[in-house]
């Protein structure tokens, strides 16, 4: 335990740190009621211009000629950007924690992926005037097949969306198409089961419609550096994600943020800064670059879309003794956040219930639809919808009361979780309970007397024989290349020989380790 | 482009602009005047992020001709501290943590303050209905409300 030199900090700040129950007020609450919370867009810099961006209309087309010269001609008109002025047009957010291969340019150069994708750049004197310029850039689209539904994605034949993973699915560890939880035998325990259960679930994707749009604004600064007030909820990340991009030090960037008009998880994409910055750079002038609220919708991310299959085997007794589930993430057009959250919902597999037998398999599926990202615990939050709306179809079917149903399948403390770790303060029970007495809805005695504290354990903790499964090798991918610019040339080798044995992870550099647990970069 | 000369007061104190034709009066009030508290949240009349009171009543900058404004009298969340006093309005928003991101703020005060100045004692259903044009995204309303209702009794008791 660390001990901290207390009478060194004496004065700073007082140790009583008990505040719950009591209301304490938010820092910036002054700043809210009276209107002066300084928000990215509340910066007006003396001589600033405005970046608007010329989006795809098609959600899949090769690009077999852009003409921006009318519009360089246009009036106001200070810069127009292409994709071959970005330094490194191609990028993947979690590389800053390598994970994921680089995917995603910030300008379209030879092919457009979904519709909203950014193509051309352009910085004016005046939003007017850019919008002016942007009616006069020419695009000679060829359109592509496209496919928008994540089983059809996956079928023999689909049309490759992003060359980067030719197979339209996100290949985690260089080897695996999917993630893939095994814990006992699922075929077994639904072969004994009384009864079982296949539904099919589908949710929408959810647009976070922040109040305000997501935009930065970037000015130089003295001694080469650049300013950059942004609406984002990740500012370091942004920053880091800004130096790649523009390939220069992170120390070149002053990032200032924090007040942010509503996220929700729709502001971590770093959607704006890249080309503000490099609009700062061509032109030597601020440059402000905010999204309209059709493009906040079209070419801001949403909360991905999940389909999911649910197989359930139950005993007349109300156990679950098997769970099988295939999740298919719409992950869009890109990677962005979108293979984090299939890892995320592999790990809350198979719910907060004590099941023997668990198999699941989550992939992270490429189609042609705006990138999915982050939004209030994506990647679970759809998965239990599915889960818990199972468990009430499962208690149905099984004549038994839903909230008994839930207290009798739920984990206790020291059972055994399908991730092969043992349920520590588990409080489910307690939950359900509380929830019962507060809706006044009935639970017999014996279901008020149950706890997390007693019964779990024993056989319950007991790993089920889990079966090996034979690995099928993966099929040479049906590559539809195409390049870019500036990409880097590595980044599509074959995939390696089958396992076993898995991959050994890289050694984790920087930040690698805070996600050890999800990425597979185990920390002892 | 010609630029029309335009007159109008804005928090009690005269002003004068030249705006292009077309400009908003969100537009002139932050980008011309530098009143950054009204809001750009959907530039369509959807959020009610940018509400302004013109004359007394209530109007979404975003939608409203700034040259519609000659000669008229614009109040926005600007001038509705006494100095350094906070209106009651907003005290009761700090005291019942009616703000989270607080983008919405500014828009939801004008609005209950255009409410509180025609109807001092609204009912609940009074409040819900006229903050209804006002989206808040982190989904506060009950603080909101109830916000409004203890400003609305606590400036009686004060008057």
């Amino acid at each position: 335990m660390l001990e901290l030199r207390k009478d060194i900090f004496a004065d700073e700040r007082d140790d009583n740190l008990k505040e719950i129950g009591k209301g304490t007020q938010r820092q910036d609450m002054l700043g809210h009621v009276t209107g002066t919370s300084t928000y990215f867009d509340d910066h007006k810099l003396q001589g600033m211009l405005h970046l608007k961006v010329v989006r795809s209309t098609h959600p899949h087309a090769r690009l077999r000629r852009i003409d921006t010269s009318d519009a360089e001609r246009s009036a106001g008109v200070r810069r127009i950007i292409r994709g071959s002025d970005v330094p490194r047009n191609l990028n993947t957010l979690l590389s800053l924690i390598n994970f994921g291969k680089d995917d995603e340019p910030s300008l379209a150069v030879d092919k457009v992926r979904y519709k909203g994708e950014p193509i051309v750049a352009i910085v004016a004197d005046s939003p007017r005037e850019a919008y002016e310029a942007m009616a006069k850039v020419r695009i000679d689209y060829e359109p592509l097949p496209a496919v928008f539904d994540v089983e059809d994605a996956l079928k023999p034949g689909a049309p490759v969306v992003n060359e980067t993973y030719p197979k339209n699915a996100f290949i985690y560890h260089d080897v695996y198409d999917h993630q893939k939880l095994r814990f006992g035998d699922v075929e077994r325990g639904l072969a004994a089961a009384d009864h079982v259960l296949e539904q099919r679930y589908q949710m929408s994707p959810i647009e976070h419609a922040p109040t305000e749009t997501n935009g930065s604004i970037a000015a130089p600064d003295t001694n080469g550096r650049y300013i950059v007030y942004t609406s984002t909820q990740a500012l370091f990340f942004s920053l880091d994600t800004c130096a790649k991009i523009l390939d220069v030090p992170s120390n070149t960037f002053h990032f200032i943020g924090g007040t942010v008009g509503g996220g929700f998880g729709g502001k971590v994409d770093t959607l704006t800064e890249p080309l503000a910055i490099l609009g700062a750079t061509l032109t030597g002038r601020p440059v402000r670059y905010v999204l309209g609220r059709e493009e906040e919708m079209q070419f801001g991310s949403p909360r991905g879309a999940e389909r999911i299959y649910i197989k359930d085997g139950v005993m007349r007794d109300g156990r679950i003794v098997a769970r099988k589930i295939r999740a298919l993430f719409d992950s869009g057009a890109y990677t962005r956040l979108s293979s984090y959250a299939a890892v995320k919902c592999a790990a809350h597999l198979p719910g907060p219930y004590t099941i023997p037998n668990v198999h699941g398999d989550v992939y992270c599926v490429f189609t042609n639809r705006t990138p999915a990202t982050a939004m209030r615990g994506f990647g679970v939050t759809a998965m239990d919808f599915a889960i818990e709306c199972q468990m009430d179809k499962l208690a149905h079917l099984v004549g038994m009361d839903p909230m008994e149903f839930r207290i009798l399948n739920a984990y206790r403390d020291g059972d055994m979780k399908a991730h092969r770790r043992e349920a520590k303060n588990c409080a489910l029970i307690e939950c359900v309970q509380v929830a019962a007495e507060k809706a006044k809805w009935p639970i017999r005695e014996e279901f008020k007397r149950a706890s997390s504290r007693k019964d779990g354990g024993g056989s319950r903790a007991a790993i089920s024989p889990t079966p090996r499964e034979s690995y099928a090798p993966a099929t040479a991918p049906s590559q539809q290349r195409t390049t870019y610019d500036r990409a880097p040339a590595a980044a599509r080798e074959p995939p390696p020989p089958p396992p076993p044995p898995p991959p050994r992870p890289q050694a984790p550099s920087h930040g690698a380790a805070r996600f050890s647990s999800v990425f597979g970069t185990r920390r002892r | 482009m010609a630029k029309t000369a335009l007159q109008f007061r804005h928090n009690g104190r005269d002003v004068a602009i030249f705006v292009d034709g077309g400009t908003n009066l969100l537009a002139a009030l932050r980008e011309l005047i530098g009143d950054m508290t009204p809001k750009f949240g959907c530039g369509q009349g959807g959020c009610g992020a940018c509400s302004v009171l013109i004359d007394g009543e209530l109007h979404l900058s975003c939608l409203t001709l700034a040259e519609t404004v000659a000669g008229r009298s614009v109040e926005t969340l600007d001038s509705l501290k006494d100095g350094p006093n906070l209106h009651p309005l907003q005290r009761a928003f700090a005291d019942n943590f009616a703000a989270q991101c607080g983008y919405c703020t500014p828009g939801m005060l004008m609005a209950a303050k255009a409410l509180l100045d025609r109807n001092p004692q609204p009912s609940r259903t009074e409040v819900i209905e006229a903050i209804s044009g006002n989206i808040c995204r982190c989904t506060g309303y009950e603080p909101i409300i109830n916000a409004v209702l203890a400003a609305a009794s606590g400036g009686r008791a004060r008057a």
